[in-house]
């Protein structure tokens, strides 16, 4: 059961949990960006006039978001990935590349899913009149995605990006499965040591939620600061 | 009055849904000439919105031309006098197009002073400085001028229609375009948006107006088209079609809305 010995046996492990915790933040953080890259591109592809880029990008969102993360993780990293030999060297000396790397993409590419739909609904939902207004004004395409669209749709799915990106943070825990030495690796280090498993998940689920209750908040903040226009 | 130039040529306009079944416009051809406040009447679902549209573009039309500063914008390629194809840049004919909407459609992100820089700044190449006192200029005749740093949604919508107007004037168009401006307002407002177009036109702003306001058409156009079923029914000076219409579908229409 748990105890305070064990949170003394697990707490010598604590480097494990901070080398842990820097894996999983790294995860993370190339993760949204190249989800929202990923995003961004089969959003613009869903919204084409151009009938393949409709179907390619569609198929893309529904087989990613009806199929279970470590299916994708498992099929990147030991059938897609199986016979390409990545560097192996330690990202700041402890985390290992050539299973770090397998592991960005995979999360990468099932973020970029669900991110992809997220931004579709964002830019749909603004009213059309605003870029009838932006074009007659004579601003292109381009500049009206960028002043007048954007800005107002990513502040309307701000809420529901805050939630993928907290997502990801506890999604990328999946990745111990292959090997990649995050959080839950640690919790695994600590009770082969010590016969304990309590205590070290408890402190695991501690990192997580100081990972994730930050992340959330400083979203709400950028959430205020974006509606400004909405007050009267 | 023979002599003003030809600012947009209409030729023989078409805009088809569903294969020719449903006809918004029916070869529509009409000339606007500098100058003019060309005021369009007619029933719903007559068209009148949907020429207007067209002028810029925001409608692409079926079939027909639309010769606005000698190019036909309807089309994506023009040949230059020393037989050159060049690309048609229809940003650049919409800077020259003011347009103002039934909903305002200002942007709700961004104060009335940004509302109005922003596409002079940035499409322009305006000074932000000398944009800003631009708009301070044209925000004190509408007599808006302490609302600069309001958001819209802060403002009446008589004061968004306005302000629409002078966001559209900011880029120094050759012609403003109305699509209904005053039919979402409450009644007391109509008056405000209208006086400011009333001014515009006295300046000799070119304007096409769609409206369903009989005395503006009357008082202050100079020209008045009568559609119906996307066809340009009647055409005259506000005293021809308002004394002595010709068509049964403008005596109808008028009977209806001049009560």
């Amino acid at each position: 059961m748990i105890s305070i010995e064990g949170f003394k046996d697990t707490f010598e492990y604590i480097q494990m949990f901070g080398e842990g915790m820097v894996c999983t933040i790294s995860l993370s953080v190339l993760t949204v960006i190249f989800g929202f890259v990923l995003s961004l591109l089969l959003a613009y592809m869903r919204m084409s006039k151009f009938l393949p880029f409709r179907v390619i990008s569609t198929a893309y969102v529904e087989v990613f978001r009806a199929t279970p993360l470590m299916v994708q993780l498992f099929i990147v990293y030991y059938v897609i990935l199986a016979d390409v030999s990545l560097p192996a060297f330690k990202l700041f000396g402890f985390i290992r590349f050539e299973r770090f790397i397998p592991g960005v993409i995979a999360l990468s590419l099932n973020s970029g899913a669900y991110l992809c739909e997220i931004i579709r609904s964002g830019i749909q939902s603004i009213d059309q009149g605003q870029t009838e207004a932006a074009r007659s004004l004579g601003m292109s395409q381009i500049e009206n995605m960028r002043y007048i669209i954007l800005p107002q749709a990513i502040k309307n799915i701000l809420p529901a990006i805050a939630n993928e990106f907290v997502t990801i943070i506890k999604e990328s825990s999946i990745c111990w499965t292959i090997g990649v030495q995050e959080i839950m690796s640690a919790v695994y280090s600590v009770k082969g040591a010590t016969f304990s498993i309590g205590e070290p998940l408890i402190v695991a689920a501690c990192v997580y939620f100081c990972l994730t209750f930050p992340t959330s908040k400083i979203i709400e903040h950028f959430e205020r600061k974006m509606s400004r226009g909405d007050k009267r | 009055m023979a002599t003003r130039d030809n600012l947009i040529q209409v030729k023989h306009l078409k805009k088809y849904y569903n294969k020719g079944a449903l006809r918004a416009l029916d070869d529509v051809s009409v000339d606007i000439h500098t100058g003019d406040v060309m005021v369009v009447i007619g029933p719903s679902g007559s068209g009148k919105s949907t020429l207007l549209r067209s002028l810029n573009l925001l409608e692409v039309p079926t079939d027909g031309e639309i010769i606005f500063d000698h190019v036909d914008i309807t089309k994506k390629k023009m040949r230059t006098p020393d037989g050159k194809m060049v690309k048609i840049n229809i940003d650049e004919h919409r800077q020259k197009m003011g347009m103002v909407f039934q909903h305002f459609n200002l942007f709700p992100h961004k104060t009335i002073l940004e509302n109005m820089i922003l596409a002079p700044v940035k499409v322009k190449k305006m000074d932000q400085k000398e944009a800003e006192q631009k708009a301070l200029a044209l925000l004190k005749r509408v007599g808006l001028e302490d609302r600069a740093g309001a958001y819209p949604i802060q403002l009446s919508g008589g004061q968004k229609q306005r302000i629409a107007i002078v966001r559209a004037l900011m880029m120094e168009p050759e012609v403003m375009l109305f699509d209904e401006p005053t039919s979402a307002l409450d009644p007391e407002m109509v008056g405000e948006v209208l006086e400011v177009m009333k001014e515009l036109a006295q300046q000799g702003m070119t304007m096409v107006v769609v409206t369903h306001e009989m005395g503006f058409a009357r008082e202050v156009g100079n020209r008045v088209l009568f559609m119906a079923d996307g066809k340009l029914l009647e055409e005259g000076t506000p005293e021809q079609i308002f004394e002595h219409p010709q068509h049964p579908r403008l005596q109808d229409f008028l009977s209806k809305v001049l009560k």
